[in-house]
């Protein structure tokens, strides 16, 4: 049995209706309706509320990393907002087994009026730091913040980028046992995205407890080690991530997901009627795990022997959710041979993607049948969307990836340098000439 | 036989307002936001220090100036025969730290809800940084009731000893009226806007302008119930010497500012768990 980090037990929290306008009532309405209330001996008139949390119950592990996710308004923000102390529960209760650091806004408390220090100063205490910690931590959060030449200037000469990275820096620092995080990695550019998502990493190894929400899956993914999913205030779901992420995309899916049935035209003389995505073990799935690989099922029938000479293929599509097809892969190529029969009657096919080859994303696949001498039989596209996810960091390092495709290459260290592997370049060559483009390949990054 | 091990929650939320042991630990344990909010508001304020330190000086002098041409020259309201400015700025002394303390520990909650909708940290730190931070103000605008008090040769005296006593009064007053006015303006957002109407009113029912002596005898004791007569006549006695405040004054002075302490933190304490909510 694991050691409990945050226990929560039919939590419920109740607001009342109307959140677009303002919330606060003026004291004459209060007043005006106390007064009318004594008259009638009534207690005031139940206004009309609305539940954001209800029954929601949780157990969070030491060490977990736990994505809560969902549709808008789905109460995930309450959650949080609960676990943070920011508002108290109408109902139920939360047991939390050690201190509580939340980051529901980056920079939170900043003022613009003062300079770089004294805003980590301000920063730090209000989120639980004392002033000796923050002292003894100060060199280090400025650092890392790249922020050593500013720090004496005010932060509103400060650029957005250095407010949101110093102010980053601050709660990247703090020691709490349990990490409250609310989409405060959706500002700043890519590369502190990234630093951040390595931060968050480091704390899950040091064997601390996160809660974040986030709408990104792809950070999910590559972050959370369990996931809850919220929906009208209710946990839908809770539990492993590809599971959980699947479910959350079930319920929001417009694009056909997992299976589709296909109705080919009937005098087609050979045509697939049914489709579905899987994972790598073929269990039927909208979501797959990278490195497990998407595996395509396929289902047709042939209605006429094709011509002599001539035979069927099926070939499958992968294309970016922006339409950039990446791939089209045929179950008739030089390298593979899937045959299909070539007397009438039903088929069934498989075509496995290559495990760790696409990036974590969403793909839509597209269909297409015809005779290798060149005849088109079948077009469908978009066929079905299917989910990539990440259940695994790539090399433990980089939670995110750049690029369409996550392929395997082949890395090796040649240090100390064998003999058999002369200097790319000799002293004094400067890289220009016949190797030009050669040399600037692997030294390019 | 074995039990499973059930280790004891460092914390516990619940929805209930009671006050627990555990709240004044993580208080003292948070004690320092307190003093970083005191120190970002006296920052803020001198950051120009010519115009930080020139406006706490100016703003009672020249609340001096008109009450002394208004309520002096013209009305000739009685002054306990002193210069009229020496006991016009005696009385603004303790009154413009409170008006300031109570407008500002007022709107303090709505004023940082940034903070207050993003981060936990005990909220009463908001309106009593408020309070606190106006001291320094107020020791500023001392000094020149130091070269008045020289200038006009009042001799100072032990009494003078007793002057934090009737400082405290009027910081439990600010205290006390700030947790109400903060609570009550995050639910009901008109608050704010009465906040100036409020301190008019509270300036004209305190001897500021005018020696408790103007009072009819009939409404003293009405009179006394305002904490703010004990304390302002309490500075202006140590100061200046003039008639000490008396026993029964003093009496309903500090009963009233404890009453309205109390009362203020019971109210914030039962409205501050949702105070997010609404902001």
């Amino acid at each position: 049995m694991s050691v409990p980090a945050v226990r929560v037990e039919r939590l419920g929290k109740r607001y009342r209706l109307g959140e677009d306008g303002p919330r606060y009532d003026t004291l004459r309405e209060e007043f005006v309706r106390r007064v009318r209330g004594l008259g009638r001996g009534a207690p005031r008139e139940p206004s009309a509320h609305v539940w954001a949390l209800r029954d929601v119950s949780l157990e969070i592990a030491q060490g977990d990393v736990v994505a809560i996710i969902g549709r808008n308004g789905a109460g995930k923000s309450t959650l949080l907002r609960i676990l943070a102390r920011v508002t108290a529960p109408t109902s139920g209760r939360v047991a939390l087994y050690g201190r509580v650091a939340s980051l529901l806004d980056v920079g939170t408390g900043f003022h613009p009026e003062l300079t770089g220090r004294e805003n980590v100063f301000l920063n730090g205490a209000v989120l639980g730091m004392t002033r000796a910690e923050i002292r003894r931590k100060f060199d280090e959060i400025v650092a890392f913040a790249e922020v050593e030449r500013f720090i004496d200037t005010p932060t509103k000469r400060y650029s957005s980028g250095m407010w949101v990275r110093l102010a980053f820096a601050v709660a990247a620092h703090l020691e709490a046992e349990i990490l409250i995080i609310d989409e405060a990695l959706a500002v700043g550019d890519l590369a502190f995205q990234r630093r951040c998502l390595a931060k968050m990493e480091d704390a899950r190894r040091a064997g601390r407890t996160v809660v974040f929400v986030s709408h990104d899956l792809a950070t999910v993914t590559a972050l959370a080690t369990r996931a809850v999913l919220l929906d009208s205030g209710r946990v839908l779901d809770a539990g492993r991530v590809p599971d959980v992420v699947r479910r959350y995309l079930e319920t929001t899916g417009t694009v056909p997901r997992g299976a589709r049935r296909l109705d080919p035209a009937p005098d087609l003389p050979c045509a697939v009627t049914a489709v579905a995505t899987a994972d790598g073990a073929a269990r039927p799935s909208a979501v797959v795990a990278r490195s497990e690989g998407l595996t395509v099922l396929l289902e047709g029938e042939v209605r006429q022997p094709p011509p002599d000479g001539d035979e069927y293929y099926v070939a499958v599509d992968v294309r970016t959710s922006g339409d950039v097809t990446l791939f089209r892969t045929h179950s008739v190529e030089e390298r593979e041979r899937a045959a299909l029969p070539r007397v009438p009657g039903p088929f069934r096919l498989e075509c496995r993607v290559p495990a760790d080859l696409l990036a974590p994303g969403t793909y839509r696949l597209g269909l297409v049948t015809g005779l290798t001498g060149g005849r088109r039989l079948q077009a469908v596209a978009p066929l079905l969307e299917v989910d990539v996810v990440q259940d695994r960091l790539i090399a433990g390092v980089w939670p995110v990836t750049e690029g369409l495709l996550t392929p395997r290459c082949a890395w090796r260290a040649l240090t100390p340098r064998p003999a058999c592997a002369p200097p790319i370049l000799q002293p004094g060559q400067d890289g220009a000439g016949p190797w030009h483009a050669a040399a600037t390949g692997p030294a390019g990054r | 036989m074995a039990t499973a091990h059930v280790p004891t929650p460092w914390l516990v939320l619940e929805p209930t307002a009671r006050l627990r042991p555990s709240d004044l630990r993580a208080a003292w344990r948070a004690r320092d936001v307190l003093w970083i909010l005191i120190w970002r508001g006296l920052k803020v304020r001198y950051k120009q220090t010519v115009i930080g330190v020139g406006w706490v000086v100016l703003q009672p002098l020249l609340t001096t100036l008109v009450l002394t041409t208004v309520f002096g020259a013209f009305a000739r309201l009685p002054s306990d025969g002193l210069p009229y400015a020496v006991f016009a700025y005696a009385g603004l002394l303790p009154w413009t730290y409170v008006a300031q303390a109570v407008t500002e520990s007022g709107t303090s909650l709505v004023h940082d809800r940034q903070l207050v909708t993003k981060v936990y940290f005990p909220r009463v730190f908001l309106p009593a940084a408020a309070v606190l931070r106006p001291l320094v103000d107020l020791a500023v605008a001392a000094t020149i009731a130091v070269g008045m008090i020289a200038w006009f040769h009042i001799a100072p005296a032990g009494r003078l000893l007793a002057l934090p006593l009737f400082l405290l009064v009027a910081v439990v007053t600010a205290l006390g009226v700030g947790l109400w006015l903060a609570a009550l303006n995050v639910r009901y957002r008109d608050v704010g806007y009465t906040l100036p109407f409020l301190v008019q009113v509270w300036f004209l029912a305190s001897p500021v302008a005018y020696p408790v002596s103007l009072v009819p005898e009939r409404w003293r004791a009405l009179y006394a119930l305002n904490p703010l007569v004990a304390a302002i006549d309490g500075v202006r006695w140590t100061l200046l010497g003039t008639p000490a405040p008396d026993a029964g004054v003093l009496v309903a002075g500090a009963g009233a500012a404890l009453a309205v302490l109390v009362t203020g933190a019971l109210v914030f304490r039962r409205l501050e768990r949702t105070f997010a909510d609404f902001l």
